[in-house]
């Protein structure tokens, strides 16, 4: 008893496999989009899964970091009353804040630069506004990363 | 009479819509966060001159409002993650929305004299 028989219909051999065996009595038809050697190679990255799983990794550590920024700025010891030059020099005296605030800095700005992108994305429909918008989103996060790193690691508590 | 077709959103909408609101505002508020922090670069005059207007009233309830927003965005992005990641995430998506509002107001409402008590005292005195 042969396992495989020419087919009769139209149904073509499927890549690698004989159309019909004892446990596909069925033609085998191939899934419409599947990968296989023929296919040309991905021209597209993974740049919308990488974003998708930054979102969720740094909204994780951004619950931890910003949190705690307002309890020391607004809540803790007199709330914001307390705070001025002399307490920004306090706490950026300490390495530990120094790394806690510039982790803070580019975690939130990344988060909320690729969600205002994925805002555009879904609301600006003419590919000119698109454009436009998102340069400036991108001008002004660049900007707003560089100067913030720029005062954290400048910082002079001696300034006057 | 036949009952209104219009979609007028479930838990699940609306959270999103919140979601990306407050989302926007937090962004904005940290454009201008970093650039008034950048004034400590300038003098510390410069600096405590412009922290002075975070500690008038009106700008202690815009605080309260940043608060709001900040709080929800985390709650309710942690059950945002809680539905990709989590196998009965989707499942319990109403009731986590529904925790998450709880949650929020049990920490607004802690957050009242802390973030208000300084404009309180200098409205009506200490």
């Amino acid at each position: 008893m042969s396992t495989t028989e020419t087919p009769a219909s139209g149904v073509g051999p499927v890549e690698g496999a004989p159309v019909y065996t004892v446990d596909t009595p069925a033609p085998l038809i191939e899934a419409p989009r599947k990968r296989t050697k023929k296919s040309p190679r991905s021209t597209r990255g993974n740049f919308e899964l990488a974003a998708w799983l930054f979102m969720r990794l740094s909204g994780i550590v951004l619950v931890v970091l910003v949190i705690g920024h307002l309890l020391i700025q607004l809540v803790l010891d007199g709330g914001v009353s307390k705070v001025g030059f002399a307490f920004v020099a306090g706490r950026w005296a300490s390495p530990f804040w120094q790394v806690w605030d510039l982790l803070m800095l580019w975690l939130a700005m990344l988060h909320g630069a690729n969600g205002l992108r994925t805002i555009i994305n879904d609301y600006a429909e003419r590919p000119a506004s698109r454009l436009w918008l998102k340069a400036l989103l991108y001008t002004a996060t660049v900007f707003t990363i560089l100067l913030g790193t720029l005062v954290i690691f400048t910082f002079d508590p001696n300034i006057r | 009479m036949p009952a209104g077709t219009l979609y007028r959103g479930r838990e699940g909408m609306w959270s999103w819509v919140a979601h990306r609101v407050t989302g926007v505002l937090i962004f904005f508020f940290l454009f201008v966060h970093v650039l008034d922090t950048a004034l400590v670069r300038v003098s510390p005059e410069a600096y405590d001159k412009v922290v002075a207007t975070y500690k008038t009233p009106i700008v202690a309830l815009l605080e309260y409002g940043l608060v709001a927003a900040i709080l929800f965005h985390a709650l309710n992005g942690l059950r945002v993650i809680a539905v990709d990641f989590w196998s009965k995430g989707p499942r319990y998506q109403k009731q986590m929305f529904w925790t998450v509002m709880g949650v929020w107001i049990v920490l607004m409402a802690g957050a009242i004299y802390p973030v208000l008590g300084h404009a309180y005292r200098v409205l009506f005195g200490s």
